[in-house]
C-alpha cells in the first residue's frame, strides 16, 4: 500500500501543542517584565489579532473576502456598551456582543451565500453593510437616540464603557494587567479553537469550496452551509473583539465601523499573509508596531505607507508580504547552497 | 426498483437564442456503460451538465431511479448517487492528491472508512508515489486522473466522464478502458468520446449527439457505418 | 405646486450629482471591468486642481478644464504603474486601488494640508418661494447632461469611442486593425478619470475641498456604478435616476443621512434581486 506522509486531518502534533503553550507562558510572564504603556499596546495588539484572524480564516481559508470585518467589529462593541450600561453587570453582555453579530453575519450570510452572489458582490455587499452601520451610528448625536438609558452620541461615541467585572467578585474589575491576560488568553483560545476547526472534517471542506466550489458541491457537500458557518463564526469572533476593544479603553465610537478601519484589517490579512492564521496576528502586530512607532504627528506619513503597502502587495506579494519574503529568503539560502556545492565540486 | 436508471424527457436548454440541446429524450439502465458520441457542439457536455445541476434544463425533465431531480442542488444530485468527471477537469489545485481523495471519500464515509477508501484508490490508479504532491502541479493526464479517482471515492450508482482520455498517453488511454470495465461491474456509466478505437475497446452501445438532439443510438459497429453519422463527421471535417 | 416644484429640483439635483461622481467610474467598469475605489480621490484631486487654479486667478470654467486634464493624465500613470499588472482580478483591482484611495489621501494631507478649502460658488441663491438653492446648482445640473450626452456622443459616433468599444469585445480583433489593447486601455483610463476630475471641479464650490471628502462619494459612487450593470451609459442613468430619487425625497422629508443609508440599503436589495445590475439583462451596448 502506498505510504500516506505528512499531517493530514486528525489532531495537531505535539510540537505545535507545546510552541502554543510555551509562546502563551511567555506572553503572560511579561506583565512582571514591561511596563504600563507597553502592555496597553500589547492587549489591543491581540484585541485586534482577533478581528485580522477572523479575516485571514475567512479569506484565506474559506475564500471568503469580507471588506466588512468592521461592521461586526464595531457592532460588538456598541452592543457590549449598550447593554453592559443598561443592565450593570458585564459578563452577559459580553456574550451578546458574540451573539447579536453573529446574528447579523447569519442574516447578510444567508442573504449574499444563498442568493449565490459573486465574489465582487459579496465584497461589495460586506462594504456597504459597514458603511450603512457607520452612518446610521454617526447620525446618532441628537438626544432622541437612546437605547434604554444609554445615550449613543453619534460621531463623539460613548466614553463610558464600563470595565468587565469579575464574576463572583463583589464588583471587583478588571485592570490593566488583567485585561492584558484576558487578550491573550481569549487570542490563544480562538486561535487553538480555529485551529483544530481547519483541521477536523468540517475545516477541511472549507478549504475544498476556496480551491473548488463547484466540485465541493459536485462531491455532495452543501458548500452554502460551509460558507454561511464560517462568516457567522467570523463575524462572532469579530464581534468578541470589538467588546474586548470597548473594554480595553473605555470607549467604543462609529470609526470602528470606518472605511479606513476595515482597510486596515485587510493589510494587516495582507501583510501577513493568509496561508496560516498566524499570519494575520503577525501582520496585525507589526503594522501596530510601525504606526505607534511612527508616532501620532505623522498620520499623513502612516496614511501614505499603508495605502502603498495595500496597492503593491496585491501586484506584487500575492500570498502575503511575510510569506512571499519568507520564500525569497529560501530560493536566495538554496541559490547560496547549490553555489556553495558546485564550488566545493570545483575545488575537489 | 425499475431497470431504467436514468431518463431525460423532452430536455431542452436555450443559451439565449441558440438551442444547445433541442428535446432530447433518453434512457439508461442499470449496470449499463453506454457511450457518447457527436461532433464539436452537439450537446454533450451541456447534457451532462444538466444532469449534475451544474446547469439548469430550459424545459424538459430528468429523472434518477424514477425520481424527479430536474431542481435539485448538484450536492443531492451526488447524494443520490451520480458522480460526474468534468470535460475541463475540476480538481482542487491547492490541496496535496491525498487530501482531494479523502474530500471525496469522506462526503459518504466516516472517518476511518474514508481513509480505507482513499489508499484502496490510491494504489489502484497507481497514485500513491504523488498522494502528497499538490494537485496543481500535476500533469494534465495525472489530474485526470486523480479527478477519476475523487469520482470513484463517491461509489456512485451512475459515473459521468466527459472525454476521460483526452491528454492521455496509449498506455493511460488503454488503462482507462480496462478501469472503465471494472467500475461497470458496480455502476453505470456514460462516457463521452471522441476516440473510436477506445470506444471499441470498451464496447458500448453508443448514442450519437447532432445538433441537440439525438441522431442514432445502436452498436459502435452499425454507427459507423451509418451514412447519416458519416455525413455529419465528414461535413464537419470538410467545414475545419 | 411649490413643494412639487422643490422635490422635483431635489431629484434632479440628486441625480445629476450622482451621475457626476459615477460617470468616470462607469466607463471604466463598464469598458474595462476594473473597478477604481479611489474614484471618490479623483474627485478629491479635480477638486483640488481647480481650487488652487482659481486661486491662482484662473477663471472657474477654464479650471474645470486643467483639473480635467491633470486628473486625467494622472489616470494615465496611475493605469501604468499599477492597474495593467492587474487585468482580469477584479478583487485584486479592488484591494489596490483602495491602496491607492488611502495613499493618495494620506499624500494630499501631507502636501496640502487637513484643512477645508472652499471655492465661491457664482451666482449666488435662488429663491422657490420661500426655499432658497445655489443657483450654481442648476449650472452643475446642466453639466451632468452635457456630460452625460458628450459621453454618449464621443462612444456611439467617433472612431475613437468604436475602437474603444470594439477593443472590449474582442482584444486581438482590434489590435489585428493595428491599435495596440493597452494604448486603448490606458485612453480609455485615462478618460474615465479626466471625467472624474472634471467632475470633482464641477462640484467643488458646492461641496467644499478637502483631503477626505472622496470618502463621502466612494459608496454611493460605487453602489450606482455596480447595481447600473455593464452598460455604462444606460446603467448610469437608471440606477442615478433610481438613487437620485430615493434620496431626493427621502432628503426632502428627512435629514439626508437617512437618504443615503435608504440609497444603500436600496442599491444591497437591488443587487440581491439583479446580481449583474439593472442592465445586467440586456446585450452588450453602452
Amino acid at each position: 500500500m502506498a505510504e500516506i506522509r505528512g499531517s493530514r486531518g486528525g489532531l495537531p502534533e505535539r510540537r505545535w501543542w507545546l510552541a502554543v503553550a510555551v509562546v502563551l507562558i511567555a506572553a503572560l510572564a511579561l506583565p512582571n517584565l514591561v511596563g504600563e504603556y507597553p502592555l496597553l499596546q500589547l492587549s489591543v495588539v491581540a484585541i485586534l489579532s482577533l478581528v485580522s484572524m477572523s479575516e485571514g480564516f475567512l479569506w484565506g481559508f474559506v475564500g471568503i473576502l469580507s471588506f466588512g470585518q468592521t461592521a461586526f467589529f464595531g457592532l460588538g462593541g456598541y452592543t457590549y456598551t449598550v447593554a453592559a450600561l443598561n443592565f450593570d453587570q458585564t459578563t452577559l453582555p459580553l456574550l451578546a456582543a458574540i451573539v447579536l453579530p453573529a446574528l447579523l453575519a447569519l442574516v447578510i450570510g444567508y442573504f449574499m451565500i444563498y442568493g449565490r452572489i459573486g465574489d465582487l458582490y459579496l465584497s461589495v455587499i460586506t462594504l456597504v453593510v459597514t458603511l450603512i452601520l457607520e452612518k446610521a451610528m454617526r447620525a446618532t448625536s441628537g438626544s432622541q437616540y437612546v437605547i434604554g438609558s444609554v445615550r449613543l452620541n453619534g460621531q463623539n461615541g460613548i466614553p463610558t464603557v464600563p470595565s468587565l467585572a469579575i464574576p463572583w467578585s463583589h464588583g471587583q474589575t478588571l485592570d490593566l494587567t488583567g485585561v492584558f491576560y484576558l487578550s491573550v488568553v481569549c487570542l490563544a483560545i480562538v486561535y487553538v479553537a480555529l485551529r483544530l476547526l481547519l483541521q477536523s472534517r468540517t475545516g477541511r471542506v472549507f478549504v475544498a469550496i476556496r480551491e473548488n466550489d463547484q466540485r465541493a458541491q459536485l462531491l455532495g457537500y452543501d458548500s452554502r452551509v460551509y460558507k454561511l458557518l464560517a462568516f457567522v463564526i467570523a463575524g462572532a469572533v469579530a464581534g468578541f473583539a470589538g467588546a474586548l476593544y470597548g473594554v480595553w479603553g473605555n470607549f467604543v465610537s462609529p470609526d470602528m465601523f470606518s472605511l479606513s478601519q476595515s482597510a486596515q484589517i485587510l493589510i494587516w490579512v495582507i501583510v501577513g499573509g493568509r496561508t496560516t492564521l498566524v499570519g494575520p496576528i503577525v501582520g496585525c502586530a507589526l503594522i501596530e508596531y510601525l504606526t505607534t512607532a511612527l508616532g501620532t504627528a505623522a498620520v499623513g506619513q502612516v496614511t501614505v505607507i499603508m495605502g502603498l503597502i495595500l496597492m503593491f502587495a496585491v501586484v506584487f506579494f500575492r500570498r502575503g508580504v511575510i510569506p512571499s519574503l519568507g520564500d525569497g529568503a529560501r530560493l536566495l539560502w538554496r541559490h547560496i547552497q547549490s553555489r556553495g556545492a558546485r564550488g566545493a565540486n570545483v575545488s575537489q | 426498483m425499475s431497470e431504467v436508471l436514468l431518463e431525460a424527457r423532452d430536455l431542452e436548454k436555450r443559451f439565449g437564442g441558440v438551442r444547445a440541446i433541442a428535446g432530447v429524450d433518453f434512457r439508461l439502465n442499470r449496470g449499463e456503460l453506454r457511450c457518447l458520441i457527436g461532433p464539436n457542439g452537439a450537446g454533450k457536455s451541456t447534457f451532462f451538465k444538466m444532469l449534475t445541476a451544474q446547469l439548469r434544463p430550459s424545459s424538459g425533465r430528468i429523472l434518477f431511479e424514477g425520481r424527479d431531480i430536474t431542481a435539485l442542488e448538484p450536492q443531492r444530485i451526488s447524494r443520490l448517487g451520480i458522480g460526474i468527471k468534468n470535460q475541463v477537469p475540476s480538481v482542487f489545485d491547492g490541496i496535496p492528491v491525498y487530501e482531494g481523495l479523502w474530500l471525496a471519500a469522506a462526503s459518504r464515509h466516516p472517518g476511518a472508512e474514508a481513509a480505507g477508501i482513499v489508499s484502496e484508490i490510491l494504489e489502484r490508479l497507481d497514485l500513491g508515489g504523488i498522494s502528497d504532491h499538490l494537485v496543481g502541479t500535476l500533469a494534465h493526464g495525472q489530474r485526470q486522473w486523480v479527478e477519476f479517482g475523487m469520482v470513484m471515492a463517491l461509489r456512485p450508482k451512475l459515473i459521468l466522464l466527459d472525454e476521460p482520455t483526452a491528454g492521455m498517453s496509449h498506455d493511460e488511454v488503454k488503462r482507462t478502458a480496462e478501469l472503465i470495465r471494472e467500475l461497470n461491474r458496480e455502476a453505470a456509466l456514460i462516457v463521452v468520446e471522441h476516440d473510436m478505437q477506445f470506444i471499441r475497446d470498451i464496447a458500448a452501445t453508443v448514442t450519437v449527439f447532432h445538433q441537440g438532439r439525438i441522431l442514432m443510438e445502436d452498436t459502435m459497429a452499425n454507427v459507423q457505418k451509418d451514412p447519416k453519422v458519416r455525413e455529419i463527421y465528414m461535413g464537419t471535417a470538410a467545414d475545419a | 405646486m411649490e413643494q412639487t416644484v422643490i422635490i422635483l429640483y431635489q431629484v434632479l439635483y440628486s441625480f445629476s450629482f450622482l451621475v457626476l461622481i459615477c460617470l468616470g467610474l462607469a466607463v471604466i467598469f463598464g469598458m474595462m471591468q476594473v473597478i477604481n475605489l479611489a474614484q471618490g480621490e479623483f474627485i478629491m484631486l479635480g477638486a483640488y486642481v481647480c481650487n488652487v487654479a482659481v486661486k491662482d486667478g484662473v477663471s472657474l470654467w477654464l479650471s474645470f478644464l486643467i483639473a480635467a486634464v491633470a486628473v486625467g493624465l494622472f489616470g494615465i500613470l496611475v493605469e501604468r504603474v499599477l492597474i495593467r499588472f492587474l487585468y482580469g482580478r477584479i478583487i485584486d483591482t479592488l484591494l489596490a486601488t483602495w491602496g491607492l484611495s488611502i495613499f493618495l489621501v494620506g499624500g494630499t494631507t501631507i502636501v496640502m494640508g487637513p484643512t477645508t478649502n472652499s471655492i465661491p460658488a457664482p451666482f449666488g441663491t435662488m429663491y422657490i418661494g420661500a426655499y432658497g438653492i445655489p443657483a450654481y446648482s442648476l449650472v452643475l445640473i446642466a453639466l451632468a447632461f452635457v456630460l452625460l450626452i458628450g459621453t454618449y456622443a464621443l462612444m456611439r459616433y467617433t472612431r475613437a469611442g468604436l475602437i474603444a468599444r470594439g477593443t472590449m469585445q474582442n482584444p486581438v480583433m482590434a489590435a489585428a486593425f493595428g491599435i495596440p489593447p493597452q494604448t486603448v486601455y490606458m485612453l480609455t483610463f485615462g478618460f474615465g478619470s479626466a471625467l472624474t476630475g472634471l467632475a470633482g471641479a464641477i462640484i467643488a464650490p458646492l461641496s467644499g475641498v478637502s483631503p477626505t471628502m472622496g470618502i463621502f462619494f466612494i459608496a454611493k459612487a460605487f453602489v450606482t456604478v455596480i447595481a447600473g450593470g455593464p452598460m455604462v451609459l444606460l446603467g448610469t442613468i437608471s440606477a442615478s435616476a433610481l438613487f437620485g430619487s430615493i434620496s431626493g425625497v427621502v432628503d426632502y422629508l428627512t435629514s439626508s443621512v437617512l437618504g443615503e443609508i435608504c440609497v444603500l440599503l436600496v442599491a444591497i436589495v437591488l443587487l440581491r434581486l439583479l446580481p449583474s445590475g439593472i442592465t445586467g439583462k440586456f446585450r452588450r451596448g453602452i
